[in-house]
């Protein structure tokens, strides 16, 4: 410790600003998430020009800017595309104590990937090229939760 | 000496005071997609793209990431920029620095909030000196009515001076299909409306709103191919001052002073008010409709009251200020200093429908931030 630390008395302020905050989901999302909610289905969009199928769903498409404007029901399976163990917790943010998996899973139909939570099969025991199928959480309330997990598919 | 640039499009979302029907990345993907269709051009001729918000209003960080599909930024050059109430005109600022530098060509510019996502003056009051002043001071109304109220008492200005200014604006935003608020309203009512912070009342002060504002920059060669008559960027100035309000000038506004005094004499302007054939300014209470046109040359300090009064600065008088309805009726924070550009643009380009101000060849853009920071641009008809 040098000296002329001795000179400053350390002041800090707390904040009082919680600023609320609230987010539109928006045309897109709203009708992926009405879908899974309400009928437990898992749709997708598909732009009409390139045919890229994007779930989520996407607002435009990413190599054309045309909207997406092609609904898609997708069956909900996939396969495990790349994945990793969380071993630390996050108890502000993840939905599951650790240690859990999440991943990124190519669905069937769709063009790119979802990331979700594979769950239901020891960690270790998780593979890329795994099949796996979406569960569907009892309560649904119109979030990325309504899919409780994927699990490998029996 | 950078290149000439013209804005060759110009698209914005039909703001209001909460849009429940799109995410912040819909909003942006209509205002770029209106800008594209009005300059009849594809995302593909984008070179590069500014875009720019306050991150505090909606608590997501990083826009050029997360919307950039509703931008049309994939794989293309990104720029964010934030630069407080100003980030509109900075944005557009920008986008007028990145074309003339002769390294891209056509660049899009995009301002965006979605002020219903949070308690505005609460985030407001976030950039404000934490240990400081934000516990009294912060947010936009205080400083604002302080300034006037020191006004009022320098030259004898009166909040029915104010009330002139309220009352245009809000019916200018009749002609305006895009604005958010579009009510008809008085002297009267503008008086006889709530105080918020006096003197100040309800109907003096912007409201906060959802929408975005697309503005499409493109170099002189590319601009005079693409576009039959393109709003030719004159000038383009920022200035800012000091941090603390309490270190402010308050009887006029000393950024806006200097930047506009810049930016009259890059474009060779003597006489303003003779010159400009419309201006929209960045004016977030009516009070500063009367107290910053001394600042922007107008007339000399505390004469500005007279000139609102004559009727100078209404749609037929000599220098239409605000045909869109300005600030005070459509404020996505964002988008509202671009949507000043676009507004201006759309006046020289003769595409601003009924609120047309007729043969407008030169136009006066200013943004406000800060607080007391001031942008200006310069849009004209002829080349610069
Ligand atoms: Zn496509």
């Amino acid at each position: 410790m040098s000296d002329w630390k001795k000179s400053i008395t350390p002041m800090v302020f707390p904040g009082k600003i919680a600023v609320p905050y609230t987010w539109t989901v928006g045309s897109t999302l709203s009708k992926f998430y009405c879908e899974l909610r309400d009928n437990g289905k898992i749709w997708a969009n598909k732009c009409p020009a390139c045919k890229t199928v994007f779930v989520p769903p996407k607002v435009k498409c990413i190599h054309c800017y045309r909207d997406p404007s092609i609904w898609v029901e997708l069956p909900g399976t996939g396969t495990v595309e790349s994945y990793t163990i969380v071993r630390y917790e996050e108890p502000m943010l993840h939905p599951r104590k650790a240690p859990f998996v999440y991943g990124l899973i190519k669905m069937d139909g769709a063009d790119t990937c979802m990331v979700h939570i594979i769950d239901e099969i020891e960690p270790e025991k998780v593979k890329v090229g795994m099949r796996v199928e979406a569960v569907l959480s009892e309560n649904r309330e119109g979030n990325i939760l309504d899919i409780s997990h994927f699990r490998p598919v029996k | 000496m950078g290149k000439r640039v013209g804005i060759i499009g110009v698209g914005q979302t039909h703001h209001a005071s909460q849009r429940l029907d799109a995410s912040g990345v819909e909003l942006i993907a209509e205002a770029v997609t209106r800008a594209l269709d009005d300059a009849e051009l594809t995302v593909k001729d984008i070179d590069a793209v500014v875009i720019g918000n306050m991150d505090h209003f909606e608590n997501i960080n990083y826009v050029d990431m997360w919307a950039v599909d509703g931008l049309g930024a994939v794989m293309k050059p990104v720029f964010k920029v934030t630069t407080g109430g100003t980030t509109g005109t900075t944005i557009a600022a920008c986008a007028f620095y990145t074309v003339a530098s002769g390294l891209f060509d056509v660049v899009l510019a995009v301002g965006w909030e979605k002020n219903s996502e949070s308690d505005t003056q609460a985030a407001v009051a976030t950039c404000a000196n934490p240990v400081l002043e934000r516990d009294f001071f912060a947010g936009a109304i205080g400083p604002l009515a302080t300034e006037y109220s020191m006004y009022m008492k320098a030259y004898g200005a009166t909040e029915e001076d104010a009330a002139i200014v309220a009352a245009r604006e809000r019916n200018n935003a009749l002609n305006n299909p895009y604005a958010h608020v579009r009510q008809a309203v008085t002297v009267e009512d503008v008086l006889k409306s709530p105080m918020l912070s006096y003197p100040i009342k309800f109907l003096d002060m912007c409201p906060r709103s959802d929408g975005a504002c697309a503005v499409i920059f493109a170099v002189e060669e590319k601009a005079k191919k693409l576009c039959p008559k393109p709003a030719w960027v004159h000038a383009s100035v920022v200035r800012h001052d000091y941090t603390h309000f309490g270190d402010l000038e308050w009887t006029f506004m000393p950024t806006l002073e200097r930047a506009s005094a810049e930016a009259y004499k890059l474009a060779g302007i003597t006489n303003p008010l003779k010159e400009f054939d419309v201006a929209e300014l960045y004016l977030p209470a009516s009070t500063c409709g009367v107290k910053w046109m001394d600042s922007l040359w107008f007339c000399e300090h505390g004469e500005a009251p007279k000139l609102v009064r004559k009727g100078v600065f209404d749609m037929d008088g000599e220098l239409p200020v605000n045909p869109s309805g300005g600030v005070i009726c459509t404020n996505p924070i964002g988008a509202t200093g671009l949507i000043r550009v676009g507004e201006a643009a759309w006046q020289i380009m003769g595409r601003a429908g009924a609120r047309q101000v007729e043969n407008a060849r030169l136009a006066l853009v200013t943004g406000f931030g800060g607080c007391s920071w001031s942008d200006v641009m310069i849009l004209g008809a002829d080349l610069p």
